[in-house]
Order: C-alpha cells, then sequence, then structure tokens
C-alpha cells in the first residue's frame, strides 16, 4: 500500500462513494448498553400457499420496534428476525403480544444468542 | 438506560440511520447549539453507546454476490473443545460474523462468496473441515434490512 495524505484518501472516498460502491454510513449500536440484554434470532417458516404472504409479513413485521433486522432467504428458513428485548419477561411479552400475531407464519425457531465471537463487515477483498 | 434521555434517543435514531449528518444539521434538526450536540455524541461514544460506524458497502459491486448464513451444530463425541472451533471458524477471511447461539444450532455465521461455486468452496473445504463441526445447515440470503429498534 502506498502512502496516503488525508487529502488523497479524502479524494478515494468521494470516488468510492460516486461509483456507489459505498451505500452509506451508520453508527453502530449497543443495545446491551441501553438495557437490553436479550437478542433472540426468530426463524420462521411462511405458509406459501397465500399469495402475499411475503410482503404482508415483512409490513406487519417492521412495525414491532423491537425488531432491529429483518432477512429473507432461500432455504429452509424463508425470514429471519433479530428481536431484542430487555429481559425475558419482556421478550416473553413481545413474543407472545407481537410476533405470534404477525400474518402467515407456519412455523417459528428460536435461537437465543449467548456471545458474538466475530463480527466485522469487512470484505475478503 | 436511565442516564440518556429523549434527547440522546433522537440524536441515536439520526445517527444509526445517517451516520453521516453533519454537526450542524443534527443541531438544526434537534434545535440545539452545535457544541451541545458534540457533548452528547462524544458522552455516546465513551460510554460505549455507540461502538462505531459502519460504512455500508455494495457487496455486489465487489464481486461478492452471494451471502450464505450456516446453523451449525457441534458434533459433541469428538470433545473439541469450544475455542478451538471458534478460533478456526473466526479465521476464515469470508465468515464475516460467528455468533455462539442456544437452540437447534450452536453457531450462526454469515459466509460472503463471489458466486454458488464459490460458496460450494469454501464449504467443502473450509467450513466442512472445522475441528469438531456436525450438522449444517444452509440458507441464501435474499433480501435484508437493518432496523432503527426501540429508539
Amino acid at each position: 500500500m502506498s502512502a496516503s495524505t488525508p487529502a488523497v484518501v479524502s479524494r478515494k472516498l468521494s470516488k468510492l462513494r460516486e461509483d456507489g460502491i459505498i451505500i452509506g454510513q451508520e453508527a453502530m449500536i449497543d443495545w446491551q448498553k441501553l438495557g437490553f440484554d436479550v437478542e433472540v434470532s426468530l426463524r420462521i417458516t411462511l405458509d406459501k400457499t397465500q399469495s402475499r404472504a411475503f410482503e404482508e409479513f415483512l409490513e406487519a413485521a417492521r412495525l414491532i420496534p423491537q425488531v432491529i433486522e429483518i432477512q429473507t432467504f432461500v432455504g429452509r428458513v424463508d425470514v429471519r428476525l433479530s428481536v431484542i428485548a430487555k429481559d425475558m419477561a419482556d421478550y416473553q411479552r413481545i413474543y407472545r403480544d407481537q410476533i405470534l400475531k404477525l400474518p402467515h407464519m407456519s412455523d417459528v425457531e428460536a435461537l437465543l444468542h449467548i456471545s458474538r465471537i466475530k463480527s466485522d463487515d469487512v470484505l475478503p477483498v | 438506560m436511565s442516564a440518556y434521555d429523549e434527547i440522546d434517543m433522537t440524536l441515536l435514531r439520526l445517527l444509526s440511520d445517517k451516520g453521516n449528518l453533519s454537526a450542524g444539521a443534527l443541531a438544526r434538526r434537534l434545535d440545539m447549539s452545535q457544541p451541545a450536540i458534540w457533548r452528547r455524541v462524544r458522552r455516546l461514544e465513551e460510554s460505549g453507546v455507540i461502538k462505531g460506524q459502519r460504512v455500508v458497502l455494495d457487496q455486489k459491486k465487489l464481486g461478492f454476490g452471494v451471502t450464505v448464513f450456516l446453523g451449525v451444530k457441534l458434533s459433541g463425541k469428538k470433545g473439541v473443545p469450544l475455542e478451538d472451533f471458534e478460533r478456526a471458524v473466526s479465521a476464515i477471511p469470508e465468515v464475516q460474523t460467528v455468533e455462539h447461539v442456544l437452540g437447534m444450532y450452536d453457531y450462526r455465521l454469515r459466509v460472503v462468496a463471489r458466486d454458488i461455486a464459490d460458496f460450494e468452496r469454501i464449504l467443502r473445504r473450509r467450513i466442512m473441515t472445522l475441528p469438531g463441526v456436525g450438522d449444517v445447515e444452509a440458507n441464501v440470503l435474499l433480501s435484508e434490512e437493518r432496523r432503527i429498534g426501540p429508539l
């Protein structure tokens, strides 16, 4: 890597933005520090006989504030939601009152997060 | 939690959505002075509530067309220490995240690959050869959105 001055770096960054390689920038929040000690991954299978199952499910899931991530897949799982809660009692309340009321679900499986061993968004370029 | 007020929450909401808003822009939105905004942002950073800044990249433009999530179950029989598995899996460059979970699987991995053939190579040569690895389930990511959360 050649030596870079701040001016060179800033030029390169704006080029990466113009080319659409850098799409945006966002602050990463440590939810535990804000008192959200529980994180659960919900792996959901949808009833695909309903033609608008995906759209209607996603629209409803977006309205739950404790859902911090929504992913869709090809595979055994259709959708995954990351849900945060203050404690297990809080999680149970969110699960019963909000998650279970989401439309078109045929199966839900939960994974409780214990720890994050590696977390980098670095690409192997 | 009680250490942070409504203004902090609004600030976090704005920053986690558009991290590159200038202090000036934040000050105008919140109707506060720039130094006051700076002080609050610094406090959130120093206390670790803001862990850092994430640059959002277009992975496809960089040649990484496929993201796969793997659920990995360790096979208990061999008695491989968790640390050995964790160390080996973390060393694979294509594995972006490793989460230890409780449920049907022991670990959840996020893997990036150039295409499906590249993913197959990573799976066979790198993942399936990890110490202690048992059942593996793969789900190919179609779409992903981060939400603002309960702020």
